[in-house]
């Protein structure tokens, strides 16, 4: 029982860090149907942003999270106008390779400006120790993380359920020509909600540093995970992709506790099933 | 009303059209083997290069089978070379079969079985799941032959494999010689094959299908299973490109079953220039070549420049350096085609 309730926290906190960096990267798939492999490169960035103004500049956690979200951003938006216009409606071989590329000379600048270490976050004294949660002690970022999680999600649902955005979102989610021809102007929904799902990435990128550490090859080791998520949950669907970090996050954590020497067999062997079972995700649309 | 007149002039109208494309044919044959020529008397300390560099060109080909003619992008598909490699490694270091045609052969069967495999699993998704079926193959691959060391080595790769001379006269020499020779070989049966593939009725078929299956299914073609087939060959190519990196290399590494190893196919073939069979050849040839200038000085930098190329190729010209060439060519030859 101990064992399975400290595997339960861990596969929390881990799908939880999932969730967060790649619900932007769901809505924005649901939305532009592109096929982006460069999300992970702008969650690492933010976590190098983070690293270089804590470290380098002294500035406590908290700026630095504001600082990485907002880097990310403004260094996304030339990206999103000059590099990803051009392949929106474009076939997918198009859209992997440019999305590719661009994590590559991600991958190169982060290695060329930063250098190849494993870079850290230091975390704020309140979130550096053990919290003792009933059953075992966690440690306190890892409740952060699952915190932030559920921030999150509530905040999108609220956003896309609740607001004028959310409903023009919504519209231009399931039929962009139509959306345009009733006066949504569908480029700026992309627009802002590319900068949204960027701005997410770096938080995750940040907040997800102890359990996902930032190095130069992080765009590439985790860009096939969060494409998983996205895939198994459904594109552009919130309510999926929470259900598919934490079925993941659950059956990546067992693997590592239970059977470690097998690696991650299991969580390559689960997105098979599933998707072979569920082609368009869990709670996709077109199902 | 079909004129006995018009019936002779469409007869040798497709009798011209193959007369040519057999011309393309030769003068591409001739071309690889002057350029295989060239390379072993300029550069005889490098053959084992060259001879890496034939057998990835065989996943390019094999990619280009499968994502240029039949429009299915994969993630996974070195998936079918390692498994040409393992299958020819583990053959020759376990049960000691050590004749090279024969762990060839086993290696194109296990690719294509390899193939065959996959393609039930990838046809099942559509898109991104797609994508993702085929990444996870391959990282499955990957981590079931890290977990199974006791046959393929695990992470220390599979060494031990000891290749008999060809026909027992000519022995696979320090300077890889005969690898090259080999390699180039198999190379031109292969290329020739592929290219009358192409044009025959199922090639056809596949072309069909990559552009519209609908209309496809609609004529009452079969789409499912043409794929599977396609698949099928597409995983011999690419298990025969395995099997020569393990008769050439004499080892097998966990690398042949990479993630990576498949984007980088896919970059060479992009870079080449996508369904025409040439750009998986000269994609494979620029990019190893400069990968293996550029890589010696920092493995970072290559990685920038792949993703800038990449970056360009898409932008101003999608259809590689083949497409570029062809262009050049036409204009110079007045705009006319």
């Amino acid at each position: 029982m101990q064992t399975v309730l400290s595997i339960a926290a861990d596969a929390v906190a881990y799908g939880m860090v999932l969730f967060v960096i790649s619900i932007g990267l769901s809505v924005t798939m649901g939305l532009m149907k592109v096929v982006n492999l460069a999300h992970g490169a702008f969650a690492m960035m933010g976590g190098y942003i983070a690293a270089f103004a804590t470290h380098q500049l002294g500035v406590p956690f908290g700026v630095a999270i504001v600082a990485a979200v907002a880097g990310t951003v403004l260094a996304a938006i030339p990206v999103e106008r000059v590099l990803y216009r051009p392949i929106y409606g474009a076939p997918e071989l198009t859209q992997v390779l440019m999305t590719i590329g661009i994590t590559f000379v991600i991958i190169g600048i982060a290695n060329y400006a930063m250098g190849p270490s494993m870079k850290t976050i230091p975390l704020p004294t309140i979130l550096e120790g053990p919290v003792d949660i009933g059953f075992r002690s966690i440690a306190a970022h890892k409740l952060f993380a699952v915190a932030t999680g559920l921030v999150v999600a509530a905040a999108a649902w609220l956003v896309i359920e609740r607001t004028a955005f959310g409903v023009k979102l919504r519209a231009s989610v399931d039929n962009a020509t139509m959306a345009a021809a009733l006066g949504v102007r569908t480029k700026v929904v992309y627009a802002v909600s590319f900068a949204a799902a960027v701005g997410l990435a770096a938080l995750g990128g940040v907040v997800g540093a102890q359990l996902l550490p930032i190095e130069p090859y992080y765009a590439l080791r985790y860009m096939v995970t969060f494409l998983v998520v996205v895939s198994v949950g459904g594109a552009g669907s919130i309510p999926g992709a929470l259900l598919a970090c934490l079925l993941l996050g659950a059956v990546e954590t067992t693997g590592r506790y239970l059977m470690p020497e097998f690696g991650e067999f299991f969580f390559y062997l689960a997105v098979i099933a599933i998707v072979c079972v569920f082609p368009h995700g869990l709670l996709g649309r077109r199902g | 009303m079909t004129t006995d007149a018009t019936v002779k002039a469409r007869n040798a109208a497709s009798l011209g059209r193959v007369r040519r494309s057999a011309a393309v044919d030769a003068t591409a044959v001739v071309i690889i083997l002057a350029a295989a020529a060239l390379l072993y008397v300029l550069f005889p300390g490098s053959l084992a290069l060259f001879t890496r560099m034939v057998a990835i060109m065989m996943l390019a080909l094999s990619l280009d089978l499968v994502t240029g003619f039949a429009g299915i992008a994969t993630l996974g598909h070195a998936a079918l070379f390692g498994a040409g490699a393992y299958a020819a490694g583990i053959l020759a270091s376990k049960f000691g079969f050590t004749d090279p045609f024969a762990m060839l052969g086993v290696g194109a069967v296990a690719g294509a079985l390899a193939g065959i495999v996959s393609s039930v699993v990838i046809l099942r998704g559509r898109g991104l799941g797609q994508l993702v079926l085929s990444i996870a193959i391959v990282q499955l691959a990957h981590e079931a032959a890290n977990k199974l060391s006791a046959w393929t080595g695990g992470s220390d790769g599979l060494s031990g494999i000891a290749p008999a001379p060809i026909f027992g006269l000519y022995r696979f020499d320090l300077w890889g010689r005969t690898a090259f020779i080999l390699a180039v070989a198999l190379l031109v049966v292969v290329f020739v094959l592929l290219r009358v593939i192409i044009r025959s009725p199922f090639g056809m078929l596949c072309r069909g299908i990559k552009q519209d299956p609908v209309r496809v299914r609609a004529m009452g073609a079969p789409v499912y299973g043409t794929l599977v087939k396609l698949y099928a060959i597409a995983g011999a190519v690419a298990g025969l490109g395995g099997a020569l990196s393990a008769v050439a290399t004499k080892v097998v590494g966990l690398d042949s079953l990479s993630f990576t190893l498949s984007a980088e196919a896919l970059v060479m073939l992009v870079l080449g220039g996508v369904g025409k069979l040439f750009g998986a050849l000269i994609g494979t040839f620029v990019f190893i070549w400069f990968e293996h200038l550029v890589a010696a000085i920092n493995p970072f930098h290559w990685l920038t420049i792949v993703g800038v190329m990449l970056i360009v190729v898409v932008l101003f010209e999608p259809r590689g350096l083949t497409g570029a060439a062809e262009a050049l060519w036409t204009r110079a030859r007045g705009g006319r085609r």
